[in-house]
């Protein structure tokens, strides 16, 4: 029934859309054919409801299925046709073709058109032919697919009609698939269904699975075996396809926790800074975000879409100014004394919190997807959303450019040095205090940009930043700390790792293993996946 | 000459300490219960409540400061213990409400009924005993530091490794603790309490014996922590805080000494803890947010690391001060505590008793140095090395020798 139902909400949209366009002329021809339901038997309406049919008008729609459905009244006075639906004693009278409201009657003015079921499965068919045969391709496709829940026998003939005429391949393979799943519910010969067996054996998803499953329990012989055999293909396929469907998600979580930890991984490899209040330049980037797209909202709303693009080098200097203070005000008389700059750090990241709290208030602020952000799309059997995709690609085009940074600029060469041995590094004449300021700056301002990214798939509050700082510093210290590698590889491991532990034991629980898991591997490897040797070591 | 000075001078703290506690302890019961209201000196029963949890942070910090400041351990997961001592007393109190609980089950408490159990799950049993609940109090944290220790420590997980571990291991009981089917309430916790011991938990006499249960439990712990800080075994914690590897290589056990005093301050939480729930009435996994241990270590640095009487001073003064913040400006309070972190690691490394012993004994020594003009003329104590030694201890070391040590490796 439900089925039915919206099949004929799909109906209305199509004849809402349809009808202005043919109102003039066409409508007065249709509704004497509607009127027509009205006369003689179930013989004659059902010779009726050929001529609707025949007319190929989508606008017809409604009003059969009305009649299907035992709505289709017409008024004693003028024999004019409507759709009716009781309200209290009195009935609202609808056109059926226009589907505007017309008035009300009473109970003794109208008569119902009567149905039977002969009647009934003729309008059924006659319903699904008429929208196989539906100009737009998407009804067409909604059509077949409704045949294919319902696996009516009933649709194979209007199927067979609608593929001869049938010229869009994609709509084509809907319909065949209809068509197989409607044959195997009939009473066809066995080559007829152990070709459709074949054909949704080929469409390879859940719904030919459940479908199958249906049909190896209620038939015998080579339809039985060749059902068992499709059943045991699909559930292979599917079972590639979950896989490939975690290790996307994992990647996609992998791919967060790089963008929280790759600027950790900095500050922290680099000057053995425990920077506490690196989730709060996350935070920061994500209410940059935030404050360009109110601007442009309030002053150009047509830049709306490159908000993000817009607000990636804000962000990136807001917290990295930010950082830059930091380090230069609090973090510059800590060094040598890690546990108590962690400490400090801490505080910072509190006063940060609050600030935000105090400006902005303490609940979510809303910060919109950009058209190309929002959406999905289909790879195979996963679903895969824009958001997502693009913040994996952004995860990875951030690593690589600090990479880049890191590797071929003359900075990134004083940081490396620095990383590696510190005095050494002073010795050769650079400046070790500006490098630890600017690196804690690139740090923070990659924290920065993380957030633009993470306000996309996160609410963006006060606390933002404290969701993710244990996460990011499970994955430096995982990956191992002053190597980028480590931090990419241990981020995507972490995540992968997560997702294929949560089917099995719950999201909560997939965490606390994964937290167990790390504890466990520090103590087999107090420095990490990819640890640094020699002298820095001890340091 | 120099050491029994100092020895003296700590003695004179400690005792000064433990009469203030005295005081403390019979007046607040006295003042609650035996002065009449009227009075100016009777001591409201939420006033009563307010300090005997203060009490228990203090316990909490005298923990920490064991591990920290004596061994070089900084713990952010301290209040881990703490929430699990309270849960075992939360559980025995959740026992004791009986069929007065809203479902009137006997054995099930409320939030099992309603969440459909059908039996109490085995790690309940025992907890209607409170001498069984009491051992567990002990027990369930002292185990858990234990092995989480016996791993740690052998393979060497020391510093900024450690501290994170540690923030892993509270943070991955909060998110266990949040789930309903682990059986310990979920998010509600465990509450709505009745009596402990057959005292009804809301009277003002029961609330006074729980504040004089908790002072008395600090001072016993702080008499533990002295006794040991001032052993042998104390100075070669204290030597480990400074230079681990040198300690290994004369040949001592660093991990077992490690495991000794962590173990032993987890058990210091748990007891806390146990006190605390009984105050508060109730106990959800809230108490094991990973904010939570690190706010315990700023009460520590805030009071001096490493003087254990100044753990105790940290713990009230800045919990004293949050009380009055949030009533008052409850906009400023994290302000005032994120300045705090940022001031007292930057200004006051040593907290306020290290800054004033600092204070004290440079004054001490000038005036020694010119009583003995003609004396020894060897280095200069305290005056270079203290930069690089971590918020030192009032030295139970003898500072000459300190001196004479030439670079201690940062104990960090």
């Amino acid at each position: 029934m439900s089925n039915l139902k919206s099949i004929f909400v799909l109906f209305c949209l199509v004849a809402g859309l349809v009808s202005p366009a043919l109102a003039q002329s066409d409508t007065e021809s249709l509704r004497s054919l509607v009127d027509a339901l009205a006369k003689g038997k179930y013989a004659e309406t059902e010779q009726q409801i050929g001529a609707l049919v025949a007319t190929g008008d989508p606008a017809v729609a409604p009003a059969l299925q009305a009649l299907g459905a035992g709505d289709l009244y017409f008024r004693k006075s003028d024999g004019q046709v409507f759709i009716a639906e009781k309200d209290g004693k009195r009935f609202t009278l609808t056109d059926p073709l226009t589907l505007e409201v017309e008035g009300d009657a009473g109970k003794r003015e109208i008569k119902k058109i009567k149905v039977n079921n002969k009647l009934r499965r003729v309008i059924r068919s006659a319903l699904g032919s008429l929208t196989l045969m539906a100009a737009d391709p998407n009804v067409r496709v909604a059509a077949a697919e409704a045949i294919f829940k319902a696996q009516d026998p009933a649709g194979i003939d209007a199927l067979e009609t609608a593929l001869a005429a049938e010229t869009d391949d994609n709509v084509r393979l809907v319909m065949e698939q209809a068509r197989a799943a409607a044959v195997l519910n009939s009473d066809l010969e066995e080559a007829q269904k152990l070709a459709a067996v074949e054909t949704l054996s080929e469409m390879g998803n859940r719904e030919a699975l459940s479908l199958l499953i249906g049909v190896r329990s209620n038939s015998e012989g080579a339809v039985r075996d060749a059902a068992n055999h499709a059943v045991e293909k699909i559930e292979k396929s599917i079972a590639a396809w979950n896989t490939a469907q975690n290790v996307w998600y994992g990647v996609s979580l992998g791919s967060v926790l790089l963008l929280a930890a790759i600027g950790l991984a900095i500050t922290f490899g680099v000057m053995g800074v425990i920077n506490m209040a690196h989730g709060e330049m996350v935070m920061i980037g994500a209410y940059t975000t935030f404050v360009v797209q109110e601007i442009i909202r309030t002053s150009a709303p047509g830049l709306f879409d490159y908000s993000l693009f817009i607000a990636l080098p804000l962000a990136f200097l807001t917290a990295g100014l930010i950082g830059i203070a930091i380090e230069r005000g609090v973090i510059r008389w800590l060094y040598g004394r890690p546990l108590e700059t962690l400490l400090a750090t801490w505080g910072i990241s509190l006063i940060l919190q609050q600030a935000v709290r105090s400006v902005f208030g303490p609940t979510n602020r809303e910060v919109g997807n950009p058209d190309w952000m929002s959406g999905a799309f289909e790879l195979g059997q996963m679903t895969i959303t824009f958001n997502r995709m693009w913040i994996v690609v952004f995860a990875l085009l951030v690593f690589a450019g600090l990479m880049l940074v890191l590797k071929k600029t003359p900075f990134g060469l004083y940081t490396r040095a620095v990383t590696q041995n510190r005095r050494m590094a002073a010795s050769m004449g650079i400046r070790t205090p500006w490098i630890d300021a600017l690196t804690f700056g690139l740090g923070s301002g990659i924290a920065g940009i993380a957030g633009v990214a993470l306000s996309q798939i996160d609410n963006v509050s006060p606390n933002l930043g404290q969701g993710y700082i244990i996460d990011s510093f499970m994955v430096v210290v995982f990956g191992g700390v002053g190597n980028l590698w480590g931090t990419l590889v241990g981020a995507m491991t972490l995540g992968v790792v997560n997702k294929f532990l949560e089917p099995y034991a719950g999201a909560v629980l997939g965490k606390i293993f994964v937290l167990v898991f790390i504890i466990l591997f520090i103590q087999k490897r107090p420095r990490g996946l990819f640890a640094l040797k020699g002298r820095a070591v001890e340091a | 000459m120099m050491t029994s000075f100092l020895f003296r001078a700590m003695d004179a703290r400690a005792g000064v300490f433990l009469a203030i506690m005295a005081a403390v302890v019979i007046l607040v019961p006295v003042g609650n219960l035996l002065v009449p209201h009227g009075s100016p000196f009777h001591v409201p029963t939420y006033a009563v409540t307010l300090m005997g949890k203060y009490l228990t942070y203090a316990l909490l910090a005298l923990a920490v400061d064991l591990v920290w400041g004596y061994c070089g351990i900084l713990s952010l997961g301290h209040a881990a213990f703490f929430a699990l001592g309270g849960y075992a007393m939360g559980m025995y109190l959740m026992r004791q409400i009986g069929t007065r609980g809203v479902y009137g089950d006997p054995t099930l408490p409320d939030f099992m009924v309603f969440l459909n159990w059908q039996e109490l799950p085995w790690y309940w049993y025992g907890f209607d005993m409170f001498w069984f609940a009491a051992l567990m109090v002990l027990l369930v944290p002292g185990l858990i530091a234990f092995v989480f220790g016996w791993f740690a420590f052998r393979s060497r997980v020391t510093g900024v490794y450690l501290s994170i571990i540690t923030q892993a291991l509270t943070y991955a009981l909060l998110l266990a603790f949040f789930r309903n089917d682990m059986g310990f309430g979920g998010n509600n916790g465990l509450t709505d309490f009745k009596d402990i011991l057959g005292f009804d938990i809301q009277a003002d006499t029961t609330r006074a014996g729980l504040f004089a249960a908790s002072g008395l439990a600090l001072v016993l712990s702080y008499m533990i922590c002295r006794s040991i800080t001032r052993s042998k075994l104390g100075k070669v914690l204290v030597a480990v805080r400074d230079a681990e590897s040198r300690i290994r290589f004369l040949g001592y056990r660093v991990e077992h000494y490690k495991l000794f005093v962590w173990t032993l301050s987890a058990m210091m939480a748990g007891v806390a803890g146990a006190l605390y729930v009984p105050q508060v009435g109730i106990i959800n996994p809230g108490e094991f947010a990973p904010a939570n241990s690190i706010e315990v270590v700023i009460w520590v640095a805030v009071g001096g690391r490493g003087t254990l009487v100044g753990a105790v001073l940290g713990a009230v003064l800045v919990n004293f001060a949050k009380t009055w913040f949030t009533a008052a400006l409850p906009e400023i309070w994290l302000f005032a505590l994120g300045g705090l972190f940022v001031f007292v690691t930057l200004f006051l490394p040593k907290g306020i008793l290290g800054t004033l012993n600092d204070g004290w004994s440079t004054l001490r020594q000038r005036r020694n140095s010119s009583d003995q003009e003609d004396g020894t003329g060897g280095p200069r104590p305290q005056a270079k090395q203290s930069e690089d030694a971590p918020a030192s201890t009032p030295p139970p070391v003898p500072a000459m020798s300190r001196a004479g040590a030439s670079h201690p490796q940062p104990a960090e």
